[in-house]
This record gives C-alpha cells, sequence and structure tokens, in this order.
C-alpha cells in the first residue's frame, strides 16, 4: 500500500468516534431510501403476483338483478376478454361473545365450475363440498382477529333468517386484501368476507339464474373507458350501479396509497439525513484539513500535486461514505425485510418475497456519494488551495470582534464564558446556523414521526365526535318509509332516533366525474352534523347539494356552480344540482342533500335507507341482541367497535414509525452534537488547556466549550417545532391521500417529546466530550504549536 | 566558482498580508547559487530567508521579480509545474521537520519514493542518516534529532538536484544538531547536492562555501568562506 493512503487510513483510525458517528447518519439516510423502496417494490411485486395467480378483475360492476345470460352479452363488449359474475350480499352476524351486529359480505361461490377471477385462495381447511349449504369459507384477516378457523360455527341472519354457518376454510381473494365495509381503513374486526355456494346464496335472496356483481378482464390494450361505458349501457336496465376500475375498488384503492406511501417516506426522510450527513462531513473535513495545515504543506513539499492531495481527501470521505454504505444497506435491507413481512401478513398476501432490486441500492449508493462530496468539496478545495509556503507559517489568529450584545453597550452582562461563547458563534455564524439546523431537523423528524397520532386523535374527535355523533348506524336492506323510523325509536335503549337516506351517485362536472353517496339528511337533524372549515355547523338548504371539500376541488366546482347527479340505484334518474356549499369532511368523499330534497330527486315520498340513534349505554348490548334477529336490517354499524378498530390500527402503525423515526433522529441529533462538540475541542484545546493552566476549573472550561453547544440546542428547539410541522405537512402533502384529510395537527406533548428526545440525546453527547475536557493534556497540548 | 549557476534571482520582491498587516518579506533581491554549492543564508528573524527558500524551493511564488532553476522560470510558473519541479528536483528540511504522525520513519520516506521519479531505496535514504533500527517506529516515539533526521533522509530520498533546509537544527540541541549537520553536509559532499541551509547560528556558516548575510528583505553582504569546515570542527 502506497504510503499516501496509510496515511489515511491511520486518520480516519484517528477520527473513529466522528467517522462512526458521521457513518450512522450516512446509513441511516441509506437505510430509510433501501429500506422504503424495497419494501415499496416487494409490496408491489407481491400484490401484482396475487393479482395475477388469482387473476384479479379489471372493472367491475353491481347490479341490482340481472339474469345470468347478461353473462354472455358482457362477453361479447369489445376489450373484455374474461367475466366472472356472483351474487353478493350484506348480511348481520351473530359472533359468539360479540355485542354488537358484525356485517358479513356473503360472496356465492359457483360449486360446478370454479369461479375465473377473483379467485379464492384457500389458506387453511378447504372448499365448501358440494351440496353442503351451511358450509363457508372466511377471509383470514376476520377469521384472525375474531380467533374463527375451520371447525366453528357462526350465526347469520341471511335475508332475515337465522341460519348457522360452519367454516370450513380460511381464505383469500384479491378483491378483499383490504376489507372494509366502505372507510378508509380496514375494518377485519367488525366486517368479515365469507364464500358460500353460489346457489344456496341464491336461493335465500330469489336471486337463481341471477347475478349482483360481475368482474371483468381487458383484453391487451383494452379501453378501461370505453370497456365501463358499454357495461353500464348494458347493465343499466338491471339496476347496474355504474361499472368502476381498479382504480376505484376499494381495497386496491387502499392499498395502493399504503404502499405508495413508502416512496414518500423513502425520499423525504433520507434526503433530510443526507443533508445532515452532507453538513457532518463538511465541518469534520474542515477540521481535519485545517488540523493537517502543516502535513499538506509538507506533501505538497514534497512533490504531491492538487489532484493526488484533493483524491487524498475525497476518498477519506469516499471511506466514510462506504462504511455507511454498507451498514445502511445491511440495515436497509433488515427493515425492509422487517416492514415488507409485517405490512405482506397485515394484508394478508398468500406469498411475499422481498427483494432489494440492485439499481435501488446503487442509486442510493450513488446519490448518498453525491451528497457527500458536495459537502466535502469546500474543505478539499481549502486543501488543494492552501500555499504550501503560507502553511509552514502557524495560522495567524483568527479575526473576532466584539459580539452584538457588547457593541449595544450590554456586554458588563455577559460572563467571559458567555462573550467567548458567543463572539465564536459570530465568528462561524454559517456553522453555528447549520448545527443548529441539524439539530432542529433530527427533533423534526420525531415531531412527523408522532404527528400522525395527533392527527388521528383530531379526525376522530372531529368526524366522530363532532360530525357523525350517533352511537350506532342501522342501515336497512331497501330503503322504507318514514315508521321505521319510530320502530327503532321505541327499541331498548334507543334515546333519539333519526332516519336518513343513502343513494349511490355518479357525480360528473365537466370532464370529471366521481362516484359516491349522497346522503340525504333531515334538516334539523342532531345525530349527523356538517362542519365547515372552523367546525361551525352548517344548516342543509332545502335545495342543491353540498360536497366534501376535497371532492368540489376533484371536480373543479365551486358553491354556485352546478354538478350532474346520476343516481345508481333503482330507476336511474339524471338532475342538474346547484352546489350550495362544502363540508369540511376529513374522512371520506361524500355529497349531502336535505332528506326530502334527495327523495325528490328519486321520486319517491319520505324514504329512508339508513336509522342513525343516540343509545343508553347500558342498553346497548340488548338493542344489538334484538337487532342481530331484526330482518329488514342489513347491517347495524357500532361507532366503538369502529373507534377500537380504527384506534388499534393506527396505535400500531404510530408506535412502530414513532419507534424508528426517534431512533433515526437520535442517531442525527448525537451525529450533530457530538461531532460539533469534538471539533470544538480539538480547535480550541490549546485555549482551554491554557485557561486550565491559569486556574480555571474542569467544570468552568468545560462550559466555555459546551456553552456554544447549550446555546444552539436551546435554539435548535423553535426552529425544530416549525420544521416538525413542515416535514409533516410535506409528508401528508405528498402521500395525495384522497379519502381521507390528514389534518396537520401537532399537539404540544409531540413537541415537548420531541425537544425531551434532543436535548437527551444532546446531554449524552455533550458527556462524552466532557469526559475529554477532563483528561485534556495540559503541558502537551501547550508544547504544540498551534 | 567555475561551475555554472542553478539559481538565478534578479530584483525579486515578495510582499504578503498576515491578517490585517503587510508584510514586505523580499526587496529587490539578486543572487546567483551555483551547482553543488553549499550556502548558508544568515539574518534575523524577518530578514526573508525563509521567503527566499520558499520561492526557490517552488513553494511560494514572487510578488515581482525573476527567479529560475536552470531552466525553470519560478516566478512565474503556474502550480502544476511548481509541483512538478519539487517532485522532481527538490529536497526540503524544516525546522519542525513536518513530519506525517501517522506514518511511521519508513513510510514517511515512502512518500517521496513512491512518487519521485528516480528515488533510492527508502531503507538506502534510511541508512544514510542512520535510522535504520528505528525504521518502524512512528515521530512521537523519536527524540526530535532522529526526527530530523527523518526529515532529511525523507528530502533526499528522491536523489534531489537541490537541498533546502530551514533552521534544520534550530529545534536539536548541540550534539544532535552536529549529528544532523553531518548528514547534510555529507549528502552535498557525496551526492552533489546544492544545498542552501537557512540559519540563525552564525557558526554553522564555517562549513559552507559562501554565506549569504540577509536583513530586511536583502542580501546585505556575501562571504566567500576559504577554508570549510566539517561538522566536527564546528563549536556554538
Amino acid at each position: 500500500m502506497k504510503a499516501i493512503n496509510r496515511k489515511l487510513l491511520r486518520d480516519l483510525w484517528q477520527l473513529k468516534s466522528q467517522v462512526v458517528t458521521v457513518a450512522l447518519v450516512v446509513a441511516s439516510a441509506l437505510s430509510g431510501f433501501v429500506g422504503s423502496f424495497a419494501t415499496y417494490y416487494s409490496l408491489v411485486a407481491a400484490r401484482e403476483s396475487f393479482y395475477e395467480s388469482a387473476r384479479f378483475g379489471d372493472a367491475f360492476s353491481d347490479i341490482k338483478r340481472a339474469p345470468r345470460e347478461t353473462e354472455r352479452r358482457i362477453l361479447e363488449i369489445p376489450g373484455i376478454s374474461d367475466a366472472e359474475t356472483t351474487v353478493v350480499f350484506d348480511v348481520t352476524l351473530d359472533v359468539p361473545g360479540v355485542a354488537e351486529p358484525i356485517v358479513g359480505r356473503m360472496i356465492g361461490l359457483d360449486e360446478v365450475r370454479p369461479p375465473r377471477l377473483n379467485q379464492l385462495v384457500i389458506r387453511r381447511g378447504r372448499m365448501p363440498e358440494r351440496g353442503q349449504v351451511a358450509e363457508v369459507v372466511v377471509s383470514e384477516g376476520f377469521a384472525t382477529t375474531r380467533h374463527l378457523g375451520p371447525g366453528q360455527t357462526i350465526t347469520a341472519l341471511i335475508n332475515g333468517r337465522k341460519e348457522t354457518l360452519s367454516i370450513v376454510g380460511v381464505g383469500l381473494s384479491p378483491d378483499y386484501i383490504y376489507a372494509s365495509r366502505g372507510g378508509a381503513f380496514p375494518d377485519d374486526r367488525s366486517f368479515g368476507v365469507f364464500w358460500i355456494g353460489r346457489e344456496r346464496l341464491a336461493a335465500a335472496y330469489n336471486m337463481e339464474g341471477a347475478f349482483n356483481h360481475v368482474a371483468v378482464r381487458l383484453a391487451p390494450g383494452a379501453s378501461e373507458r370505453g370497456v365501463i361505458d358499454a357495461m353500464d349501457r348494458l347493465l343499466e336496465p338491471y339496476g347496474g350501479a355504474g361499472a368502476y376500475g381498479r382504480d376505484e375498488q376499494l381495497s386496491h384503492r387502499i392499498l395502493g396509497k399504503e404502499i405508495d406511501q413508502w416512496k414518500v417516506t423513502g425520499t423525504l426522510i433520507p434526503t433530510i439525513f443526507l443533508a445532515v450527513a452532507s453538513f457532518l462531513l463538511n465541518v469534520v473535513l474542515n477540521r481535519q484539513v485545517a488540523t493537517q495545515r502543516e502535513q499538506i504543506a509538507a506533501l505538497k513539499a514534497l512533490g504531491y500535486g492538487n489532484g493526488a492531495l484533493a483524491a487524498h481527501y475525497l476518498l477519506q470521505v469516499a471511506l466514510i461514505v462506504f462504511i455507511g454504505t454498507l451498514i445502511g444497506i445491511a440495515v436497509g435491507a433488515w427493515f425492509g425485510e422487517g416492514v415488507t413481512g409485517l405490512y405482506a401478513r397485515f394484508f394478508h398476501f398468500p406469498s411475499y418475497t422481498f427483494v432489494m432490486p440492485l439499481w435501488i441500492v446503487l442509486t442510493a449508493t450513488a446519490v448518498t456519494l453525491f451528497a457527500a462530496v458536495a459537502g466535502a468539496l469546500d474543505a478539499v478545495s481549502k486543501a488543494v488551495s492552501l500555499a504550501p509556503a503560507e502553511a509552514m507559517r502557524p495560522p495567524f489568529p483568527g479575526t473576532y470582534r466584539r459580539t452584538l450584545m457588547e457593541r449595544l453597550g450590554l456586554g458588563h452582562l455577559l460572563t467571559p464564558a458567555m462573550r467567548m461563547t458567543i463572539r465564536t458563534m459570530e465568528r462561524r455564524p454559517w456553522r453555528a446556523l447549520l448545527t443548529t439546523f441539524g439539530i432542529a431537523s433530527a427533533m423534526a423528524i420525531i415531531v412527523c414521526g408522532m404527528f400522525w397520532r395527533d392527527a388521528l386523535d383530531y379526525m376522530v374527535g372531529v368526524q366522530f365526535e363532532a360530525a357523525q355523533r350517533a352511537d350506532a348506524d342501522i342501515v336497512l336492506v331497501d330503503a322504507l318509509g318514514p315508521r321505521v323510523e319510530s320502530e327503532v325509536a321505541r327499541m331498548p335503549g334507543v334515546m333519539l332516533a333519526e332516519g336518513f337516506r343513502d343513494v349511490p351517485a355518479r357525480l360528473v362536472a365537466g370532464h370529471h366525474f366521481y362516484r359516491t353517496a349522497i346522503l340525504g339528511l333531515p334538516a334539523d337533524g342532531e345525530l349527523r352534523r356538517l362542519l365547515d372549515d372552523a367546525l361551525n355547523r352548517i344548516p342543509i338548504p332545502s335545495d342543491g347539494i353540498l360536497l366534501t371539500d376535497r371532492l368540489a376541488d376533484r371536480l373543479g366546482v365551486r358553491v354556485g356552480d352546478s354538478v350532474l347527479v346520476e343516481t345508481l340505484v333503482g330507476e336511474r334518474h339524471k338532475r342538474l344540482l346547484l352546489v350550495v356549499g362544502t363540508v369540511r369532511d376529513l374522512i371520506g368523499l361524500f355529497a349531502y342533500m336535505d332528506l326530502d330534497a334527495l327523495n325528490r330527486v328519486m321520486g319517491e315520498g319520505k324514504m329512508l335507507s339508513a336509522v342513525s340513534v343516540r343509545l343508553d349505554a347500558s342498553q346497548r348490548d340488548a338493542l344489538f341482541q334484538q337487532l342481530k334477529t331484526f330482518p329488514r336490517v342489513a347491517v347495524a354499524a357500532s361507532k366503538i367497535a369502529m373507534l377500537a378498530n380504527f384506534r388499534e390500527t393506527s396505535a400500531r402503525n404510530v408506535l412502530f414509525f414513532t419507534s424508528i423515526l426517534t431512533a433515526f433522529a437520535a442517531v442525527i441529533a448525537i451525529g450533530v452534537v457530538y461531532n460539533n462538540a469534538r471539533i470544538a475541542l480539538q480547535e480550541r484545546s490549546w485555549e482551554l488547556a491554557s485557561l486550565r493552566v491559569l486556574g480555571f476549573t474542569r467544570g468552568e472550561v468545560s462550559t466555555f466549550l459546551l456553552g456554544e453547544l447549550a446555546l444552539e440546542l436551546l435554539a435548535a428547539i423553535p426552529v425544530g417545532c416549525v420544521l416538525g410541522y413542515l416535514l409533516s405537512w410535506a409528508i401528508v402533502r405528498m402521500s395525495h391521500h384522497d379519502l381521507i384529510a390528514i389534518p396537520i395537527i401537532v399537539a404540544p406533548r409531540t413537541y415537548a417529546f420531541a425537544a425531551l428526545a434532543i436535548v437527551v440525546a444532546g446531554a449524552a453527547s455533550a458527556l462524552i466530550v466532557r469526559r475529554r475536557i477532563d483528561r485534556l493534556d495540559l503541558v502537551g497540548v501547550l508544547k504544540t504549536r498551534e | 566558482m567555475n561551475k555554472p549557476a542553478v539559481f538565478v534571482a534578479r530584483g525579486l520582491c515578495k510582499t504578503y498580508r498576515m491578517g490585517e498587516v503587510e508584510v514586505r518579506a523580499l526587496r529587490d533581491l539578486d543572487l546567483e547559487i551555483f551547482e553543488g554549492e553549499f550556502v548558508v543564508l544568515l539574518g534575523p528573524s524577518g530578514s526573508g530567508k525563509s521567503t527566499l527558500l520558499n520561492i526557490l524551493g517552488g513553494l511560494d511564488v514572487p510578488s515581482s521579480g525573476v527567479a529560475s532553476w536552470r531552466d525553470h522560470d519560478l516566478a512565474v510558473a503556474d502550480e502544476a509545474t511548481l509541483t512538478r519541479y519539487r517532485r522532481d528536483h527538490v529536497g526540503f528540511v524544516f525546522q519542525f521537520y513536518n513530519l506525517i504522525p501517522s506514518l511511521t520513519v519508513r513510510e514517511n520516506v515512502a512518500l517521496v519514493t513512491d512518487i519521485a521519479p528516480n528515488p533510492m531505496n527508502t531503507d538506502e535514504a534510511i541508512n544514510l542518516v542512520g535510522l535504520m533500527p528505528r525504521a518502524n517506529h512512528f515521530p512521537s516515539q523519536l527524540s526530535g534529532g532522529e526526527q530530523q533526521r527523518v526529515a532529511i533522509a525523507r528530502a533526499i530520498a528522491k536523489r534531489p538536484d537541490v537541498l533546502l533546509c530551514d533552521e534544520p537544527t534550530g529545534a536539536l540541541d548541540y550534539p544532535t544538531g552536529k549529528v544532523v549537520l553531518e548528514v547534510i553536509a555529507k549528502i552535498n559532499g557525496e551526492l552533489g547536492t546544492t544545498a542552501i541551509v537557512i540559519t540563525h547560528n552564525a557558526a554553522i556558516a564555517g562549513m559552507a562555501d559562501r554565506v549569504l548575510h540577509l536583513a530586511d528583505g536583502r542580501i546585505m553582504r556575501v562571504d566567500t568562506v576559504a577554508r570549510k569546515l566539517t561538522p566536527a570542527e564546528l563549536s556554538w
């Protein structure tokens, strides 16, 4: 090995603790990038492989009732390569030991011919046997949360008749990876999917020889839009509710958002780490060059050229990056594999392989190297431009000035320690500023890891306490007259009952359209309130339509514009309605109308499709018990159960993110504080030793050095709060989660925790450096020239 | 002197800034140094000795005037040319040795043999300064005199045409200083390397061919030594 390269290795060994801390920041950036993107690609691959092997449909439609012969005509639509029809009904389940009714989605399974599309994958047990009418397969998510499996039975209210079903298998299908009845969150606690003999299910609902759901596969190159329009034309006479592509298929859509999230995480957070790593390398290398002035001069005198010197210092940076890269790739692979496994189990993918494409690793390494070199460039150019003759002379004492405070005549307020601290910071304002920013960005990372909890708490508060005030929604099989409201009101524990109507509809404005539900609400209702930005109640006008603000944006309409409403149940109606207001919904995209106005659009009298109730908590179980036997009730959704599910899911995700990001942030905080303290110590050891010789105590000398860091740490806290807020905002903005509007709410406790974590990391680093101050070799330091 | 002049300087001026102070280190200096000559530069601090040596060694360029080594113009050469000049022709010895602390004796010498076009064997250079037993020691394990001998070994390992020494004994005690001077004299005598030595110590002048007395950035006087002394004969 060449002598100069030996020097390089030994120099790095000298700096090992700094090399390690910087390499760890580099490793964090890299592992975040590599891990997140590998997770993203692994999950996409797992999803696509499941979709392909189970032949997931490309477009879908729900119909009121279409004869099975229609299937042949669907297959004749140009662009459709295959089609699969079935019957699907939601039923009320009675699961032993669970008070509230649970919604079960019954999907008919052809007993003669296995389905060609949306195939069921059996995970445990077996398929229902032909002729065994009461056998079902249950979805894996629901089976897991409710501890169900082959050999157990459940009771279901199928079209008003109570039936006992025996579970023979646990399975998965690509259209219910994310099982939810319509919300933006998975609902494995109170929503289960079941596969049951088609003939049997059809018979229960008088659907023999008919279907109410169809999935189709598109031929290569076919236009999805064209196929959907053709399906709509064909199915409209049978009560078609409007066909839709995968983009609007609930499971696919939420799954896509979840998976896409990893691209955002993998881009934003590592960028911060890279910026910090770049800054740290800048500081460390600048110090290295300053310390080695005379060595650089000697090397130049010996005939080493600028290129060789630049290469020498850049190679140091490259080696640090290399160490960081190795750790980063290992940690990224570990982290990515862990997360992929976690998600794959959470989504119940039948199989997954963790893949880390080479290009991800190469890109990450190249970007990291680029950032590192960018950070080092300034120090390298200093080394290169150092005139050897000048380097032979001791560096001229730095130019210090009186601080701003002193110039303002307030100098007498400062102790000598404070004066030294502030003058040093004023002399290197950029370093002080960047250090503050580095620490602040660590804090920001913690804030953005924890803010989800605050945002979700706020969402729950607004959506489920201020807006949806009902304790349960009782959804009817078919719309009924107003008498149902008073019937429900008389049930046990019901303190208030309010009927509303829920009509699936397609809203069209110009070339924008969106499928959603129009909720017809009673004008003076108590249990469902529409709120504006300031959470004030919006009155419901007797005419016109109100839209969720994000839906209005999506459709490109404003108050005063009109939207074309096409209802998708029963007889289709098309009406042009005036947008009379927007509503601040945080979850979902809905349209609202006055109940009577909606019924007028439907050409019907007062009809209700659901009843919201306020309950006496003590009689909750009694009501649910009764509802489980009520034949015209499709489902009864309990808010408590839904909230419990929501909190459970979100708490798990938030805890996971918070832990990982806090660990990452600690790496940054320690990296920044420790390196700065070490460098300050190197730069000022002569000064500090002189002070010790003059009779200052170790404690006093430490305050000279650590005072600067304490000030920077203190300044970083407010900056970290602001950066944390901005980072959270950026993540939310980049996520484009269209079903939910995540509010940027950061609670004081989050800021407090983040600040505390930073102070602890800072204090720990300072203590390590403090030990070095205690061991300062007074004689040795004074003998050196600098 | 019948030998040709290798260094020629005419009207050499150098001004530089140190913080907020402007220092005029050389003022209109003229000089000729001949091949194989042993020249001592004498003068008080701030007389311009180091500045002159740095310019002759290609470490610095003059503010104005002419300086050349053989056919190399040192006054207007660019950084790359000067680097090449130092690498190929010049050996430096500094008062504070300027060894690389993270490299052993052998590795410090190898720094030069790695890049010079026609170097000695590394161990041969170490042998010349009598440090073979210490070849694997780090600078911090050596005495000041030993460190300076390493610096000399490092300077001569490339077989330089000129050896430039800035206060080579300045940081050394009397006997150690003598050992170092003997090494320099040996290089000059046996290899014919032109040597220019800066010193505060007038006694060292006795071993030179010529002594240039500098003061205030100019050469005030040139003494030609009639009988060169060996370092052993010197005393101070």
